[in-house]
């Protein structure tokens, strides 16, 4: 409103023929023709395959090149492929598990590190990042190397333990990170009001842990369940995980089997992070707490 | 006051952090039942470690702690008899008011239907009635003050401390907000101590003050003694404004002392009966000084000085006083008539002049 009468201000009547130019102050970027195309383009560059590997899962040609209609044929036809199948329910029992321990190892590690002071404090505190900033391929080629050195069979059990070790410091950062934020005189408070230490960690610090711990579960469930390099290290024959599964099939052709296996995926990590947004929302409208 | 027994005592507390901070040194400190006290001092010099020592949260490096004569030396914060308001309020995020005023009884074990009618009870006394189901972040600061106050009133505490409770509110707010603290202290009955670094809240507040400084009890009276009394330089110009001069014993004259100021070259008498000898000060506070045009005749201390700026208050002025040797005095100047003095013009000449009783000596 304010920009349109300042600009009706700046054009003097007696100039009639000028075509009126809307001004925009120097921050407005998201009002400027030039930003808006680069925006537009970043999406069509994001989004756009992902669109057309979801549209073409609807395919009903063999190639994944020409239009020919549309079916659920492949949906279908991946649902009976048993080893594709198998993949999928081994994605969802390591990425299961491995998001429930590494939350709990990751929540209490976060915790500890915000919270006390020990001995060689900040050694413990660089080292225990290191899975972080360590390329992927090492960690899985070192994870290999030390299952097989300790003749632990490679299988669902070292893929799960694996996925637990690199996924730790990331629900550890965020736990952390919601956790800079908290006030300490919450939990003496609850002291003084006679409560012990239990109780003051129940009913005080974890409420107020909540969205940093399901901030970080979600985190390390997405981190798990599209995990290639490390899994492909770490597995063994039978047990085979989605990511694993749909590249081997790749490597002979891309079908629209392909193309439905992977839109289940997405689909299944869409629903679960909107989910997550929602109750996240809904908590912190109740809480006054500051979104992660 | 002095019949009255005492429900804290504090013996010879001393707190260190690490090898080379003392923030609380030797401390002996004894607080009646049903008092408003107050511990004043500037920031960092050991107050709040005091208080949260009284609380548990800190342990003493040496010394003890007596809550209604039991030691409370390794009690856990939890089963001390004492609540606390803290400086951030710490009211529960994620609680409604009722169950911020309930947690201390719901944690302990007391039944529903009881923490219900006591909940009601406490937000009334604080004049919270009708925010049950808010949440904090739907409460102004002051509102979140009075649920910590509730929440800590309702555990029916021997003993509350309050930690700058105050500190973070607008200063009308906090001006409400010390004769509220002040009609709940008596309504209930209950030893209040609170933590303050401002002298106008302790006093205001208080039945006795405590003034600490660099972790040394000062000071220890009632607002009156402390004020018009200040046994020490430093309490003198802690507590409100005051005109120090520097000065040095020259003998006893008519049982009154004789000092001379410093960089004046002239004598003043005195009256004062403690001991002094060699360099003391000599105080005398803004409000108790008089101008005058002409010389004030009798006993008065007077000086002629030169008016040097002067600062307008509303209800008062500030004015600066001083004369060709480096004297300077503040005076206390009460606006009482709607219009402007015409004599005070910076740059006159006046007299300024106080009564001999109203000089403080400050040997300390």
């Amino acid at each position: 409103m304010t920009g349109q009468s300042s600009a009706q201000i700046s054009n003097p009547p007696s100039i009639k023929g000028r075509r009126r130019k809307k001004r925009h102050t120097p921050l407005e970027y998201t009002k400027k023709r030039w930003f808006q195309f680069l925006m537009l383009a970043n999406f069509i560059f994001l989004y756009f395959p992902i669109i057309a590997l979801m549209a073409f899962s609807f395919n009903d040609s063999r190639r994944n090149i020409m239009w020919k209609g549309f079916t659920f044929k492949y949906y279908i036809k991946a649902y009976y492929n048993e080893s594709l199948f198998e993949a999928f329910i081994n994605s969802l029992i390591v990425a299961g598990i491995s998001t429930v321990v590494s939350t709990l190892l990751g929540a209490m590690l976060g915790l500890a590190l915000c919270r006390f002071r020990f001995p060689a404090k900040n050694a413990f505190d660089g080292w225990i990042h290191l899975p972080i900033i360590i390329p992927e391929i090492c960690m899985g080629v070192a994870m290999m190397a030390f299952f097989s050195r300790l003749n632990i069979s490679l299988g669902l059990f070292t893929i799960t333990v694996s996925h637990i070790a690199f996924t730790i410091p990331f629900v550890a950062v965020v736990i952390r990170s919601r956790m800079a934020g908290y006030d300490y005189a919450l939990e003496e408070s609850s002291r003084d009001l006679g409560a012990n230490q239990l109780q003051t960690f129940m009913y005080v610090t974890f409420p107020y842990m909540v969205p940093g711990i399901v901030a970080g579960a979600l985190l390390a469930l997405t981190l798990s369940l599209d995990d290639f390099v490390i899994t492909f290290f770490t597995s063994g024959p039978g047990s085979t995980t989605l990511p694993i599964k749909i590249f081997s099939m790749v490597r002979f052709s891309v079908t629209p089997e392909v193309n439905a296996a992977s839109t289940v995926l997405i689909v299944m990590t869409l629903i679960l992070a909107v989910t997550t947004m929602i109750i996240m929302s809904r908590k912190n409208r109740k809480n006054g707490g500051i979104a992660i | 006051m002095t019949e009255k027994k005492s429900i804290i005592s504090i013996r010879n507390v001393t707190k260190r952090f690490g090898s080379a901070v003392t923030a609380v040194d030797n401390v002996s400190l004894d607080i009646q039942e049903g008092e408003f006290f107050a511990l004043l001092g500037p920031s960092g010099c050991g107050k709040t470690t005091l208080l949260r020592m009284v609380a548990g949260f800190e342990n003493p490096t040496k010394g003890r702690i007596f809550i209604d004569g039991q030691d409370m030396s390794g009690v856990d914060p939890n089963h001390r008899p004492v609540n606390m308001v803290f400086q951030s309020y710490a009211v529960f995020p994620h609680m409604t008011v009722a169950k911020n005023a309930g947690y201390g009884l719901k944690v302990t074990g007391v039944a529903r239907k009881e923490i219900d009618e006591r909940v009601t009870e406490a937000l009334s006394l604080v004049k919270l009635s009708g925010f049950e189901s808010r949440f904090p972040h739907q409460l102004s600061g002051g509102q979140q003050q009075r649920v910590a106050l509730a929440r800590a009133l309702i555990k029916k505490p021997k003993v509350l401390l309050l930690d700058e409770p105050l500190s973070a509110l607008d200063a009308k707010l906090r001006e409400a907000m010390q004769i509220e603290l002040v009609r709940l202290q008596k309504s209930v009955g209950i030893t209040f101590i609170i933590v303050t670094h401002s002298q106008d809240e302790a006093l205001s507040v208080a039945d006795r003050i405590a003034v600490m400084q660099a972790g040394k009890l000062r000071q220890t009276a009632s607002p009156i003694e402390l004020y018009e009394n200040p046994n020490s330089r430093f309490c003198a110009d802690f507590i409100g404004k005051i005109n120090l001069l520097e000065a040095e014993v020259a003998g006893v004259e008519d049982g009154k002392l004789l000092v001379e100021i410093k960089g004046e070259g002239r004598k003043i008498k005195v009256p004062y009966d403690g001991e002094a000898q060699g360099k003391i000060g000599v105080a005398i506070r803004p409000e108790k000084l008089r101008l005058s045009k002409a010389e004030p005749e009798g006993e008065a201390i007077k000086f002629l000085m030169k008016i040097a700026n002067m600062v307008y208050y509303g209800n008062a002025s500030h004015i600066y006083m001083e004369d060709a040797r480096g004297l300077c005095l503040t005076v206390d100047f009460q606006n009482e008539a709607r219009t402007a003095e015409p004599s005070i013009i910076i740059g006159n000449e006046m007299w300024v002049s106080w009564q001999p009783e109203d000089t403080l000596v400050l040997v300390e």
